[in-house]
């Protein structure tokens, strides 16, 4: 088998000396969708933030496209094209959805920025109308839209989405996952971190789960559907 | 009652110092809006480049105007490496420690400034320092009409790079979300230091015009950021066009006021604006209401 695009061997981060994650192992494919599922508190933020270089890892690796990023900086992460959208969005509310799509290339596929930016519009016709607005001013489907579509100006190779579906309307729910849908099957890998159990293993190939800073449960979204002991694991009994 | 010709005579005057303190005002809100930080070390930037504008002259000979160009690049070099080597290290995260530091800073290029030149006052004599367009109803100073409109530029151009160029951008969005650009792929550091190193940029300009009709000594930058402090207030803090409208306000009610009151009264105007900003509108003319 080849080499994952995403491989993480034994991390461990956390804040002030204090670790979150327990060494986790974990790997993506190209193209493939994983996601990670767990109750809130156990680690998942922290684990995206890891990966994004926002928190730097105390003991294990992080691999990706071959080159190891345990170490880099948040920008030459994204420059390596790991690209995070972040939990609550964090668009740049004073800006507007066009200029926040053009800094998704600041680092990364600069030279591709208009027909990007046109591609945006496309996968996303309602950021289009609001071009010139404020990106503070709109709803919170459409914030995460551009959180993702912000994601996508830099071409990445793989996007983490963290909670992509969080405080969304369940009409808005539906629509994200069919949105996620439809940008892995142009090819995308996505690690999908996500609280929502049902609609992430309905798209997603793998999943793992996680309890308390350790992967307690992993396997083909398939298996884990059927897998008893997983609403256990978000019961926490 | 005053003629009308001398008030507008002092309204064109105040609005030529008004786009200084412009200048002065605009580095301060700049990095306040990025940093979130007070830099107390931006008056003794503007002292030390006046003083620097005051031996290019007096000892190579170069016009203040002359020295624009290499006073903005040498001191946007010298902003950029204090707060990417100095302050930012210092500060260990801390925006307190950014404070006591540029508070720290501004004392010893002060005092640095008075062993060497002691506290007397200077001044530089260019040729063109008294000549003057004739209006009819009263005289401009040539080198403050150029300083006015040099001012004016630098705003513009300052307001264009935030505007149109992505490092401008990039200053835009960490001044509001800090994580969000660093998962753009900013490097915040970077873009800390690009802002400091423009706020020292335009106080160094601020000196190249100064210079010409105005006097250095070693504590006389404070003079200056205190009005501009002000101005950041009545504008917004953080905003650049609320930087440029405060200043010119206020430099139109420090020379009008000092009509009424007294030449040396005038700047009671100024802080008597500034309580009347804090009680009523204390978010400044252009600032977010939160």
């Amino acid at each position: 088998m080849a080499d994952p695009l995403l491989s993480v061997e034994g991390l461990v981060a956390g804040y002030g000396g204090v670790p979150i994650l327990r060494g986790i192992d974990i790997s993506v494919g190209a193209g493939e969708v994983v996601a990670v599922l767990g109750a809130n508190g156990v680690g998942k933020t922290t684990l995206n933030k890891a990966l994004s270089g926002l928190v730097k890892a105390s003991a294990g690796r992080i691999l990706f496209n071959g080159a190891d990023l345990t170490e880099a900086s948040p920008g030459a992460i994204v420059e390596a094209g790991l690209i995070h959208v972040p939990e609550g969005r964090k668009i740049l509310p004073n800006m507007t959805i066009r200029e926040n799509l053009e800094l998704g290339s600041y680092r990364r596929a600069k030279a591709h920025r208009k027909q990007n930016i046109e591609r945006m519009f496309t996968i996303f016709p309602r950021l289009r109308e609001r071009a010139h607005q404020l990106a503070g001013t709109l709803s919170g489907g459409e914030q995460q839209m551009l959180a993702i579509g912000r994601g996508l100006m830099a071409e990445p190779s793989l996007l983490i989405l963290d909670e992509p579906s969080l405080g969304l309307s369940p009409l808005l729910v539906e629509e994200m996952f069919d949105l996620i849908t439809q940008i892995a099957a142009d090819g995308l890998a996505c690690l999908l971190v996500e609280q929502n159990v049902v609609q992430s293993l309905e798209i997603a190939a793998r999943a793992y789960v996680l309890e308390n800073g350790a992967v307690t449960m992993s396997g083909s979204a398939k298996d884990l559907k059927s897998n008893p002991d997983l609403e256990k694991a978000y019961l926490g009994i | 009652m005053l003629s009308p010709d001398i008030i507008l005579a002092a309204v064109l005057n105040g609005l030529m110092n008004g786009a200084i303190y412009a200048l002065i005002a605009l580095g301060l809100t700049l990095v306040y809006g990025v940093l979130h930080i007070i830099n107390f070390a931006h008056g003794a930037t503007l002292t030390a480049a006046m003083f620097v504008v005051f031996i290019a002259f007096t000892v190579f000979g170069i016009d203040p105007f002359v020295m624009i160009p290499a006073m903005a690049l040498g001191f946007f070099g010298v902003g950029y490496a204090l707060q990417r080597f100095v302050v930012g290290p210092a500060a260990q995260g801390s925006d307190n420690n950014v404070l006591l530091i540029t508070l720290g800073l501004s004392i010893m290029i002060e005092n640095g400034l008075l062993a060497v030149f002691h506290s007397d006052t200077r001044s530089i004599d260019v040729p063109y320092g008294f000549s003057s367009f004739d209006l009819g109803f009263t005289f401009l100073s040539v080198p403050k009409v150029a300083g006015f409109g040099v001012s004016l530029a630098v705003a513009l151009v300052l307001w264009v790079i935030l505007i149109r160029t992505d490092t401008g951008k990039a200053i835009r969005a960490v001044a509001r979300e800090r994580m969000g650009a660093e998962l753009a792929g900013i490097d915040v550091e970077h873009i800390f230091a690009v802002t400091f190193g423009l706020g020292a940029a335009t106080v160094a300009i601020a000196a190249c015009l100064l210079m010409p009709t105005f006097y250095v000594s070693p504590r006389i930058g404070n003079a200056f950021v205190l009005v501009a402090f002000t101005i950041v207030v009545l504008g917004g803090m953080g905003s650049i066009p609320g930087a440029v409208t405060g200043a010119l306000i206020v430099g139109i009610i420090e020379s009008v006021s000092g009509l009424f009151l007294d030449e040396s009264l005038g700047q009671l105007g100024i802080f008597i604006l500034f309580i009347l900003v804090l009680l009523l509108r204390p978010t400044g003319l252009f600032g977010a209401r939160t």
